[in-house]
């Protein structure tokens, strides 16, 4: 029948044009946003102020795709749009394996070691602790999401002070290596690590991005996925593998971040008007990155202020949880 | 061939599947009827390889569904669950698309797309074919989903309670497609039903299941007996014959 088939395509030609459009707008958005953290109120020469603003830019740039990217994948693998990686303690997890290290070998013996070296050795860990640790939520039985979501709230509490627990053993001089670690700042960037960062999330994209149309299945819940062929189990394990690498290069950059992945992923979910990941990763990146590299330029460059943008961040995060959760609540 | 064999399925000492044995043949409708939870809905999730067994096997075409990759079974097998719930907002046509994930892997030729109109066509949703999921009335997403899995294009499929919230015009028209299904496209549907009725119009096969065990299984006319169906439904049921039909009518 002709007729119906030829009316049906033509209603859904402007909806298959959307998410290509916002990508379009959403990627100008984020160049100029680039552009002009690079330029705004630079002072001095030039090819001294290009270099510096450069490196920093592509550090946020990292940061802003491995928080995104990891928040989306982690809420489809865990089929909710509330729980992210960071409010089920990924960071926390993190933060504590870098004072655990910095307790067991001695930060005059760490600071011996290569920067490279201890990064790759710490993200090795926390894939495997990780995975060890989310697996057994998120795979097997379906738990109900509050009863999730309160673990991972438990699992954050006592990771953090597992932490500071070690940092108050740990003498003064040695805490002070910790120091970068513990306070989410965007603009105190851990730059010495950035080419193995960008190294690892290279390998995780690849990972993921060659998966993302089972992705989209696996939107479908478990059991529908599992009729549907995609092997639910491996998938999800990929998947949380990727999320602790995306984690522990953002968590390495500039620590912990709680809610900012909620907030651009929900911008992206609600924008981009299409399920498919090809669609939603892409645009929750561009999010990320406009939302922390147009916020410091603006921030930093224009009002002069120091460390306000986590706070902004994180309360607008805040409040978008808080939206959900309410909205949850009243379903 | 559907072939389950001692299966067992236990949630800590309760035995919800009890040593269930049977066989399939390839084409027709067998239906399973019984009390709620006699363990239809979870013995169809054994089947499917949802659910792990903690005895038994479970083959079809001779392959162990619970060995076999997911992706060669998701070719011959397709399943409707009792419940389905969605996180992410999907229009009709999306979700129904997907059926074809099993050959196209996420990218549709246009013979996917043809079998996806199809599928929209012979459960008339081709109005709503635009419209999100949550927008969409209990019967009419069921029919959505109804028709995801046959655009799946398996020669097995499992429906647990596909006449859930549908209205009695609709309801008749799934029957005559299941019919269809497997008169015509020589496909194997294996359907739980909650009326015995409408399962001896509609089924070449009926199984009835009562406390995780298979407690009858044979043609319709050999259910529609007051003391067969007695002991599956713990109730006096009249059966009267309308136009040649069997019809079991509780006392009132
Ligand atoms: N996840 C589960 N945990 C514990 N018991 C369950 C679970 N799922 C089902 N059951 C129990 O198994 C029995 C059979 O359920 P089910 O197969 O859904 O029955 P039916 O579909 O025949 O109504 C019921 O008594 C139900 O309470
Ligand atoms: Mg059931």
């Amino acid at each position: 029948m002709p007729a119906p088939a030829a009316g049906a395509s033509a209603s859904t030609a402007p909806a298959d044009r959307r998410p290509a459009r916002v990508l379009a707008v959403l990627g100008l958005v984020a160049a100029l946003c680039v552009v002009g953290f690079l330029t705004v109120d630079a002072r001095g020469a030039w090819d001294f102020v290009l270099p510096f603003r450069g490196v920093k830019v592509v550090a946020l740039l990292l940061v802003a795709y491995a928080i995104a990217v990891s928040t989306v994948l982690f809420q489809t693998v865990t089929e909710n749009r509330i729980l992210t990686p960071s409010i089920m303690g990924f960071d926390a997890l993190y933060v504590a394996l870098q004072t655990g290290l910095v307790f067991a070998v001695g930060s005059a013996r760490l600071a011996a070691v290569d920067p490279h070296l201890r990064f790759a050795v710490e993200v090795l860990l926390m894939v495997g602790l990780a995975g060890l640790l989310f697996r057994w939520l998120f795979t097997g039985a379906r738990r109900s999401l509050h009863l999730l979501l309160l673990a991972g709230i438990v699992i954050g509490v006592l990771l953090r002070s597992v932490s500071s627990f070690l940092q108050r053993l740990i003498d003064p001089n040695e805490f002070a290596v910790l120091q970068d670690a513990l306070f989410a700042s965007f603009n105190a960037v851990d730059t010495e690590l950035l080419g193995l960062a960008a190294l690892l999330v290279a390998g995780a994209s690849v990972v993921a991005w060659r998966e993302r149309r089972a992705y989209d299945v696996l939107l479908l819940g478990h059991p529908t996925a599992t009729v549907l062929g995609v092997d639910h189990a491996r998938t999800v394990t990929r998947v949380l593998v990727v999320v602790a690498v995306l984690v522990s290069v953002s968590t390495a950059l500039v620590g912990p971040v709680t809610f900012f992945g909620l907030l651009v992923a929900h911008l992206a979910y609600q924008l981009v008007g299409s399920h498919q990941h090809r669609h939603v990763l892409p645009a929750a990146a561009l999010l990320a990155a406009i939302t922390l590299i147009g916020g410091q330029a603006v921030l930093e460059h224009v009002l002069g202020l120091d460390t306000a943008l986590s706070v902004v961040v994180e309360l607008l995060g805040g409040l978008v949880l808080l939206t959900l959760l309410l909205r949850e609540g009243r379903r | 061939m559907i072939q389950v064999s001692g299966a067992v399925k236990a949630y800590g000492d309760v035995r919800v599947v009890d040593g269930v044995d049977l066989a399939l043949a390839p084409g027709g409708i067998t239906s399973i009827i019984g009390p709620n939870g006699a363990g239809k809905s979870t013995l169809l999730s054994c089947v499917a390889r949802l659910l792990d067994l903690d005895g038994g096997t479970v083959t079809v075409d001779g392959l162990d569904v619970h060995r076999t990759a997911s992706d060669v079974l998701a070719r011959r097998l397709s399943m409707l669950r009792q419940d389905n719930h969605l996180t992410a907002r999907l229009t009709v046509r999306d979700l129904v698309a997907f059926g074809r994930y099993p050959w196209s892997k996420g990218r549709p030729t246009p013979d996917d797309d043809r079998l996806v109109a199809e599928a929209l066509a012979f459960l008339e949703l081709e109005p709503f074919a635009g419209r999100y999921l949550d927008e969409l009335s209990g019967g009419q997403r069921q029919r959505a989903f109804v028709a995801m899995v046959l655009c799946q294009g398996t020669d097995y499929v499992l429906l647990d309670e596909p006449l859930n919230n549908l209205d009695l015009r609709h309801a008749v028209a799934m029957m005559r497609l299941l019919r269809r299904a497997a008169d015509e496209l020589g496909r194997t549907v294996v359907v739980v039903l909650h009326d015995v009725n409408v399962a001896a119009a509609y089924s070449d096969h009926v199984v009835a299941m009562r406390d995780g065990v298979v407690v009858h299984q044979g043609a319709p006319s050999t259910l529609m007996r007051t003391e067969v169906l007695a002991e599956i439904y713990d109730l006096e049921l009249a059966v009267h014959h309308l136009d040649g039909r069997p019809v079991a009518v509780p006392a009132l």
